[in-house]
């Protein structure tokens, strides 16, 4: 090597961003946290935004489309369309979000003990992983669904003993990464247990990837909600839910084609302002890496 | 070592695999609350049909024997038999099954043809407007449910506009091409997010890589510069995403076979379950397992068969 | 040997090329300014540190820069033409029949999924005419004249399965195929071993001379470009600073970065006394220092050398220099003389 190797580069050196600075500046994330701040705004106060009842009937008033009285119309049973899609939002969402903790939490415990410890428990905590990940996502859903009988308890279940392997799997990448670094060594070295170790030092460092998909997973269990009520799996009527809304408005469509798309639309809107979040904090946290 | 002898390895390595995929099919049952036989006869239970069950599906005996019973049977093609039908659900399954890959297939193909030039279009200039239009696309597709897009195509497409049949498979190759064209669309713009991602991500990795600067030295032309360089180097990673998400293609298809009344295997499985019908449910996803560890293999050929530099050798 | 140019007249003529990139920090100049001719047959090394714009130089006469940078001004005249206004397709037909460019990184730089041969005839199939068969002809007789053994099984190897000195000679190949009359090397010795580089930098140099062809050689490393060029041309952030026979510069250096440079090479001939680097850094090209932008780690510096940006100037026949006190280097160099 020459010796005429002086100092770096001159000019275009970027220095690594400090990891919480500037989360404003994030167009996505800005732009994503604002719209989800909207919709949840608007779907937990409910009773402030609209003053109809979600589950009143008023077979007088069937079907009738935009109003002033009705602003988005109402279904064949005479029930607000605007209410029942926030209150739908409400069971949807509120179902969507506790949802996502469980195999959060399972599978982050599960990838940290594959990650960290290796070996034996490895092998079997990834071959569980394998089995799981050869079924298609809704098919098992659904299979468990049917097996443990309809309703939000059973799509807790569900989603649990399905959704944690993508934790798992993330996290441990990520420890396997981490476990290398010096300062595991020094905690190591310094005599603390493992399980501190883990606990204290490794989860706080790789937990943010596992953070920002979770933020896609809300999006798929919102999906997979919605696509079981609409097969009567899911939540159950008079409960209002996006996906029954759909599933009721369908014979209407060629002439009232609200009642099927709004909530739909309410879905989409909801993905996409999660993942705007999601893609917002992985740009901020790993930049250049969109 | 040689491309058969690739594959047969990892075939092996994929039995352990497999055989979680039954152990796990075969637990559904006992997932289910209370008498599995009672609750699936439903209303129809009696006292002799619960016994009869038991007796079929040995739920007397102790879970390893159970087990056994149930490899035992399948080994030799028995999935049992289906409640609602009558027939062996093997034979069902078979009948469903084409109409089932036919959509898979189409929409794998739809799917290709939307993403890479959209991949193509965005990353050709970066955070351009046309980069930041495309890039919306994903983020409205991830969060988009398939049911409800299927619906919406085939209210427009189908009944008002009537460009296409509403329900069902046709007849004749040109029949089924233009009877399940709208399924089809259905699961591949499902598809489109995740692989218009990936395929933008690596097209921009592979065009800011040295060879390709070469290649531009050289005075290599636009199109052949694509080809050749480009898009060769750029589907290698894109072919893994897309096998880590073919769970999703398969799934897709479930509900979509609903909404369209096609006759594959997802809408036989969902019948079923409204059916209560067990045994076909259980074989189906069973099928469907299987199928995705197949299709896992495929991908790793195919991977291998692309990447020089991974080969047959590992 | 084919007959290149006119000779007298510069074959490739770079007229106050200045580079600009587009960055997070504010516009860095890159290339500021830089003139350059090389006439045909010759080789010219340019050299200086990281960053200097050296590589950037390059690229732009070839006009393969990076997207976040553009040629804001001056001319490449090759043949007649000047190349930064010339169209996409026009520049394409240039690159490899007329100019060629060999890169540092031989493992990145081909590419890792294609066989190395029709790489290599890749260039002949697009400019030559050459049909499949023929292109291939010809890629197994320049693997051949680059040394590459047994080159018609070779011709189906992929890139990974070469060592680093054989894959440079691959690129020496794709650079020779469609008979450049100018070659672009951009530090191709860096990344190889010593014996390794000793060895392609033969190569080259014999290549060239059987052909006639010229070289701009880019390099960080003196002895190299005393190896391989006659001419050389120094460069400091973004400019040249001086410029002459090779023998000549490194001999009685005329501006004081070269002889930092000269001081802190190990030479393996003389013992010197001890290494001498040179003191600072090289200054941010967003805000170059005012007036000589060496003047900073200068120890020669003056008044004026903090108030005017010097240009090259002609201080003998074929020698120029950007100093304004050149002849204090000089002073230094006796003085040291006589120390010894």
């Amino acid at each position: 090597m020459s010796a005429i190797s002086l100092a770096g580069t001159a000019g275009t050196a970027e220095r690594a961003q400090p990891r919480r600075a500037r989360w404003y500046r994030q167009p996505a994330l800005l732009a994503g946290a604002v719209l989800l701040a909207i919709i949840l705004f608007m779907v937990i106060g409910a009773p402030l935004v609209t003053s109809y009842n979600p589950d009143t009937q008023n077979l007088n008033a069937t079907l009738q489309g935009i109003s002033g009285q009705h602003w988005l119309g109402t279904d064949q049973e005479g029930r607000d369309t605007f209410t029942r899609l926030l209150y739908g939002g409400r069971t949807d969402l509120q179902i969507a979000f506790l949802a996502v903790l469980f195999p959060f939490v399972l599978g982050t415990i599960l990838g940290s003990l594959a990650g960290y410890f290796g070996g034996w428990v490895d092998i079997i905590i990834m071959r569980l992983v394998d089995i799981v990940v050869a079924f298609p996502f809704f098919v098992l859903i659904i299979a468990l669904v049917f097996v443990l009988g309809p309703g939000p308890r059973s799509i807790y279940i569900a989603i649990t003993l399905v959704g944690w392997v993508s934790y798992a799997r993330i996290i441990r990448g990520e420890i396997l990464v981490a476990k290398r670094q010096e300062y595991v060594l020094a905690a190591q070295s310094g005599g603390l247990s493992n399980l501190r170790i883990m606990a204290r030092h490794l989860l706080p460092n790789v937990i943010t990837q596992a953070i920002i998909y979770a933020m896609s997973d809300i999006v798929q269990d919102i999906l997979a909600i919605v696509t079981l009520s609409y097969l009567g799996l899911g939540i159950q009527p008079p409960t209002p839910d996006w996906g029954t809304m759909i599933s009721d408005g369908q014979n209407f469509l060629t002439t009232h084609w609200q009642l099927t798309t709004i909530p739909g639309i309410a879905v989409i809107i909801t993905g996409l302002a999660l993942s705007l979040i999601g893609d917002g904090l992985a740009d901020l946290l790993r930049p250049g890496q969109s | 070592m040689g491309r058969m002898t690739f594959v047969i390895r990892r075939l092996l390595l994929l039995i352990p695999t497999a055989v979680g995929v039954t152990i796990i099919a075969f637990f559904l049952i006992h997932l289910i609350p209370g008498d599995p036989a009672a609750t699936i006869l439903g209303i129809h239970a009696t006292p002799k049909r619960i016994a009869l069950l038991h007796q079929q599906w040995g739920l007397n005996r102790p879970l390893a024997s159970q087990y056994w019973l149930f490899m035992d049977r399948l080994v030799h093609g028995n999935l049992g038999q289906s409640l609602y039908y009558g027939v062996p659900v093997w034979g069902l399954i078979t009948s469903h099954l084409p109409t089932t890959l036919w959509l898979i297939v189409y929409a794998g193909v739809l799917g290709v043809v939307i993403s890479v030039p959209l991949a193509m279009i965005a990353a050709s200039r970066k955070d351009a407007v046309r980069d930041h239009i495309v890039r919306v696309v994903p983020l409205l597709g991830l969060g988009m449910p398939a049911f409800w897009l299927a619906l919406i195509l085939q209210s427009e497409l189908a009944v008002r506009l009537q460009l296409f049949p509403v329900t069902g498979y046709g007849s004749g190759p040109l029949g089924h091409l233009h009877a399940m064209f709208l399924p089809a669309l259905t699961v591949a713009v499902a598809l489109c997010p995740v692989v218009i991602r990936s395929l933008r991500a690596s097209m921009l990795n592979v065009l800011g890589a040295d060879y390709i600067t070469t290649a531009r030295a050289k005075g290599v032309p636009g199109h052949r510069l694509f080809v050749r360089h480009v898009l060769r180097n750029a589907v290698i990673p894109a072919v893994t995403v897309l096998g880590i998400n073919i769970g999703f293609l398969v799934g897709g298809t479930v509900i979509v076979e609903q909404v369209f009344a096609l006759p594959g295997i997802g809408n036989l499985m969902i019948n079923s379950i409204f059916q209560r019908d067990f045994p076909v449910v259980q074989g189906v996803a069973l099928v469907f397992g299987i199928m995705v560890v197949l299709v896992n293999l495929l991908t790793d050929v195919a991977y291998a068969s692309l990447d020089p530099r991974v080969r047959f050798d590992r | 040997m084919s007959e290149r140019g006119v000779p007298g007249q510069a074959m490739l003529e770079v007229d106050d090329l200045r580079v600009q990139i587009a960055t997070r920090r504010g516009i860095v100049r890159a290339v500021d300014g830089v003139s350059l001719e090389v006439e045909a047959g010759e080789a010219v090394g340019l050299v200086g540190e990281s960053g200097s714009g050296k590589s950037m130089t390059l690229r732009a006469i070839l006009g393969v820069l990076p997207p976040e940078a553009t040629i804001t001004s001056g001319r490449v005249v090759l043949d007649g033409a000047d190349l930064v206004e010339l169209p996409r397709a026009q520049l394409n037909k240039i690159r490899g029949p007329k100019i060629a460019m060999i890169f540092q990184e031989p493992m990145s730089a081909l590419n890792p999924v294609m066989r190395v041969g029709p790489q290599i005839a890749e260039g002949p199939q697009v400019h030559l005419g050459m049909n499949r068969a023929r292109a291939a002809e010809r890629a197994v007789e320049l693997m051949r004249r680059v040394g590459i053994p047994d080159p018609e099984r070779r011709f189906r190897s992929y890139p990974h399965e070469f060592s680093g000195g054989m894959r440079q000679r691959v690129m020496i190949a794709i650079a020779l195929s469609c008979d450049p009359e100018l070659i672009l090397c951009d530090e191709p010795t860096t990344a190889l071993d010593v014996t390794i580089q000793d060895q392609i930098l033969r190569l080259l140099a014999r290549l060239c001379r059987e052909s006639n062809t010229s070289l701009v050689f880019v390099t960080h490393d003196l002895p190299v470009v005393a190896q391989v060029c006659r001419q050389l041309a120094v460069m400091y952030a973004g400019q040249i600073v001086e410029r002459g026979t090779v023998q000549d510069v490194l001999t009685r250096p005329c501006h004081p970065y070269t002889l930092g440079l000269v001081r802190s090479a190990p030479d393996v001939d003389h013992v010197r006394a001890s290494l001498v680097p040179i003191p600072g850094a090289p200054p941010s090209l967003v805000h170059p220092p005012a007036g000589c932008r060496f003047h900073p780690r200068c120890k020669f510096a003056e008044e004026d050398c903090t108030v005017t940006d010097p240009r090259l100037r002609m201080i003998d026949a074929h020698r120029s220099t950007a100093c304004l006190h050149f002849e204090r280097c000089l002073d230094e160099l006796r003085t040291e003389g006589a120390d010894r």
